[in-house]
């Protein structure tokens, strides 16, 4: 693999641009949690014309919904989940401004048909190894839909999040170059 | 007879809970090992290397390995002269959930209804209990916490006679291939084999509590496992699908009589984080 490159939120795009899959990437700054219902919610709201509740211009969704903190620990356990569960949604956010994407797991071609067409950047974090996850956390803080318990949205502030890119902003896939590079 | 007061159990699930979320098995990590040396993709030596730091710091931290902490699945054996008093011995089970997810600091992961409400319970219950009935005295409790995203890539399929061992092996490899990288990879591939509908998907369940470095006990199924792994891993899907030669680090078969015309085949996918843990009482 690749040196690590170590990103900052908000993503630029110059910054996207250089990207490619299989790259190592070390994620600081924000990130926002959310799972399948958070993310109905969310494009509800867009499609329903109304504000999010949080900016996602340029921001980073992270598939996730941790364990419960142990007391003097920001997060819990806090692992990518499946994120074709998102497919449907992810387009819609990309529309609206979202650049990057962290989970685990193959995107579907309309996903990334729109990462392409906005300039949008999905991360693949490595499922079960949540405690290495969690070990990049700083700090958790719920900002919407406390009533979904886990699957609430939460801003992290995380420092060299490990991440590999998975599918870049040119349409290039590593789950298929991946997989077709070691087939027999 | 012998009585075994329900409220025994309660602190013994709790513990089940918790150690089965933060240890792994020596034989995955055995399996683990012998595999990363194999390995040929660059990529999937580092995830398993990620994998052994998150067993270490899981340990360290008591720390779940996974967020997803699963649902509370339950084998249970009760030994036929045991007399269970004391109360429900079901809710025993389920107070031992609450209090191990509470006090483990595990995810919460059950939905009251599956389609329209799924609200969360906020304590993990129900648990989803098996019982059988066993000679002898004694209640084995064996828990195995299992996870969405693997539990999402099983499937149940009523095939045909004609379709014969081929049809089979095709169809389990054919899962597999398309779960991807979904469930977590490297994956143990759960199969059961005959029965009925419901039966074939538990036996796949059962299958995967046998260790991981005991051969099947009978030649013809342990032959069968070890053509599906080769199968398996020629696939190239690799450590979370991104690539390399250790997609399964096994697959166990368990099969029962079944229909004249049946051949029901299940595939219940499990993730590298293989929780299962038991306890005699």
């Amino acid at each position: 693999m690749a040196k690590e490159i170590h990103l900052y939120t908000p993503l630029k795009d110059e910054n996207l641009e250089k990207l490619n899959i299989g790259d190592k990437v070390l994620i600081t700054g924000t990130v926002y949690t959310a799972r399948d219902a958070a993310h109905k919610r969310l494009v509800d709201l867009i499609e329903a014309g109304k504000k999010l509740p949080f900016d996602v211009k340029g921001q980073i969704i992270y598939f996730v919904g941790p364990a419960p903190a142990r007391p003097g620990m920001p997060i819990g356990s806090a692992g990518p989940t499946t994120s074709y569960r998102m497919d449907p949604y992810s387009p819609i956010l990309l529309d609206a401004g979202l650049k990057g994407m962290i989970g685990k797991g193959p995107r579907s071609k309309e996903v990334i048909d729109s990462m392409i067409k906005n300039k949008g950047v999905y991360f693949a974090a490595i499922g079960g190894a949540a405690v290495v996850m969690a070990q990049a956390v700083n700090a958790a803080k719920i900002i919407a839909y406390e009533d979904l318990g886990t699957e609430a949205i939460r801003e992290l502030k995380v420092e060299n999040l490990p991440c590999i890119v998975a599918n870049d902003i040119y349409g290039k896939d590593l789950y298929e170059e991946g997989v077709r590079k070691n087939r027999k | 007879m012998r009585e075994i007061n329900v409220n025994k159990i309660v602190p013994i699930v709790k513990e089940l809970c918790i150690d089965a979320s933060i240890y792994i098995g020596d034989d995955v990590v055995e399996k683990l090992k012998e595999f990363q040396e194999k390995e040929e993709s660059q990529i999937a030596k580092e995830i398993i290397s990620i994998i052994f730091e998150n067993h270490k710091l899981a340990v360290e931290k008591k720390m779940p390995l996974c967020q997803d902490t699963g649902v509370a699945v339950f084998f249970i054996e009760l030994g036929q002269d045991v007399h269970l008093v004391g109360g429900d011995f079901y809710d025993a089970i389920n107070e031992g959930v609450r209090q191990g997810y509470k006090e483990g600091y595990l995810r919460k992961s059950m939905v009251d209804d599956p389609i329209i409400d799924r609200k969360n319970t906020k304590d993990n219950t129900p648990a989803i209990i098996y019982l059988d009935i066993v000679p002898g005295d004694k209640l084995k409790i064996t828990l195995a916490a299992k996870g969405g995203g693997s539990e999402n890539m099983s499937e149940v399929k009523m095939m045909k006679a004609a379709d014969g061992i081929e049809g089979v092996i095709d169809f389990v490899v054919d899962r597999v291939q398309r779960s991807g990288g979904n469930p977590c990879p490297p994956i143990i591939v759960g199969v059961g084999l005959g029965g009925n509908f419901e039966q074939s998907a538990l036996l796949a369940k059962k299958s995967l509590l046998r260790p991981l470095n005991e051969k099947n006990p009978d030649p013809k199924w342990a032959k069968v496992e070890e053509e599906i792994l080769e199968k398996v891993n020629n696939l190239g899907i690799g450590p979370q699908g991104l690539g390399g030669r250790t997609t399964a680090l096994a697959v166990q078969i368990l099969a029962k009589p079944c229909h004249i015309a049946s051949m029901p085949v299940a595939v219940n996918i499990q993730c590298h984080v293989h929780r299962h843990k038991s306890a005699v009482i």
